[in-house]
């Protein structure tokens, strides 16, 4: 226990990069999620196909394969296009945004089929009868089809997002300084590798408890005028 | 001195894919009046209807609300499709659907389903639309029903909470598309009930239905839709008295 209060900065560092990275990835899923839920289901044959190379690409690739991937081949390429075009001379990609940007979209693809599942199931007839109504396409989006869509999406928001909470934990192998990375450096150096791995672990369970109950009261808000069996 | 009609279709043609299932239906509502649509299953009844207000696009033909025409044109495919989507959209406040399986929004209560046309798309005040709503609730007989969701009212009740939300945008002419067929028996009734007393405050109303008796006594007019053609149209009086056509015979005996 002294141990770990002398390591608390790293370990706190640690913990608020988990977090960094857990959000900003969110986000950028989240949008890439609509994206293609929306292309999925836009009835334009281009849209529809890119999406689906896409989810199917991604969720077939190890995410460490991809990670490993975007950070250095990416880099590379970046590079060799800059080189080649002449128009950007020597670039450097963060860890911070090859992490970022490769969770994210690995997670896009998830929240891809997450979305579209969610809409489907919206029945047709509501989106309908907002259209009668004189509706014009962005109101039945936020007022009809949005809030049930939360509702839907959410037992499968949950689990990507725990899982993508915890996948963050993979970009220690580019060197970036999470949750993880430190507490191994930690426990490394100071020969108790068990304790501060313990440590993680209690810290990561803390933060997917305060993600449940921050759902569970989305769910409430969202729930509205379903009948519970 | 000629009167515009409150709703006229001319020559409408719809298929899917190289199945046509409207041939070339005209149709002339002028205000007040009450048009059944009848027919057997796949006559295009409801296809028809949809068409009116372009939830289904019609391949050609054109449809005037009282004189306006709503205007289409077609894209570099040779599609037909709306002109102008704000022209589209305005015209359809002006034309509320009931549609069969009622499509309340089920997240939303009883008041707020009623709220949603007049606050967001006609943008009247609050207070104005609260007191209406009220009034038009208290018409279909669910005062007491207010704050109830979509999932806790019965098929009737949801039904007549969609012909208050139709209500509400104060529309020219109103769609109903088999209103009472996905009610249990005992539901038809009320539901009935209430579109005779619309129809006798003189709303100008298309209704595609199986109530027979409905057409017979509330219509001011009756059509008999058969493979996508209009066969026979006329008073309700003269149709079910002297059916003209061997279709609308054979119809009505299958009916009966």
């Amino acid at each position: 226990m002294e141990l770990i209060l002398e390591y608390q900065s790293q370990l706190l560092a640690g913990t608020l990069m988990t977090i960094k990275l857990a959000l900003v990835s969110l986000i950028i899923s989240v949008l890439l999620g609509l994206l293609g839920a929306w292309a999925k289901l836009s009835g334009n044959r281009v849209a529809q196909k890119t999406a689906d190379v896409y989810t199917t690409v991604v969720r077939g690739i190890p995410d460490l394969v991809l990670i490993m991937l975007v950070f250095y081949g990416g880099q590379v390429t970046i590079n060799a296009i800059g080189e080649m075009s002449g128009l950007w001379g020597y670039l450097e990609i963060s860890q911070f945004i090859a992490g970022v940007g490769t969770i994210g979209v690995i997670f896009g693809a998830y929240f891809t089929e997450t979305f579209r599942g969610a809409i489907m199931a919206i029945p047709r007839g509501q989106i309908e009868a907002g259209i009668s109504c004189g509706m014009p396409r962005l109101l039945i989006f936020s007022h009809i089809i949005w809030p049930q869509m939360v509702r839907y999406a959410l037992p499968g928001f949950t689990n990507n997002w725990l899982v993508q909470l915890k996948t963050t934990a993979l970009v220690s192998v580019i060197g970036l300084q999470d949750l993880v990375y430190n507490a191994f450096t930690a426990g490394r150096s100071t020969g108790q590798l068990f304790t501060f791995m313990a440590a993680a672990l209690f810290i990561y369970l803390i933060l997917t408890a305060i993600s449940d109950i921050a759902l569970r009261a989305l769910d409430r808000h969202y729930s509205r005028g379903v009948v519970r069996a | 001195m000629t009167v515009t009609s409150a709703l006229k279709v001319e020559n409408l043609h719809k298929s899917f894919g190289n199945h046509e299932v409207i041939k070339g239906v005209s149709l002339e509502a002028q205000k007040g009046d009450v048009i059944a649509i009848l027919g057997a299953s796949g006559a295009g009844k409801s296809t028809f209807l949809r068409c009116i207000n372009l939830l289904e696009t019609p391949n050609s033909g054109d449809v005037y609300l009282a004189g306006e025409k709503m205007r289409m044109k077609q894209n570099r495919h040779g599609e037909t499709i709306p002109e102008d989507i704000r022209q589209v959209e305005r015209m359809r406040t002006r034309l509320a659907m009931v549609f069969q399986g009622f499509n309340l929004w089920s997240h939303m209560t009883v008041m707020e389903n009623i709220l949603e046309g007049p606050l967001y798309v006609q943008k009247i005040a609050k207070a104005e639309a609260v007191e209406k709503a009220e009034a038009l609730l208290e018409k279909v007989g669910l005062s007491d029903r207010v704050d109830y969701y979509p999932a806790h009212l019965s098929g009737g009740q949801q039904q007549r909470v969609a012909i208050a939300r139709a209500l509400a945008m104060d529309p020219d002419v109103m769609l109903f598309d088999e209103p009472t067929s996905a009610l249990d028996p005992e539901l038809v009734g009320e539901v009935l009930a209430v579109m005779r007393d619309l129809a006798e405050e003189g709303r100008t109303m298309l209704v595609v239905t199986h109530e027979m008796g409905f057409a017979r006594d509330v219509s001011s007019k009756t059509v008999f839709l058969h493979k996508g053609e209009i066969c026979e149209e006329g008073s309700p009086a003269k149709l079910f008295t002297k059916p003209a056509t061997d279709q609308f015979k054979a119809f009505l005996a299958r009916i009966n």
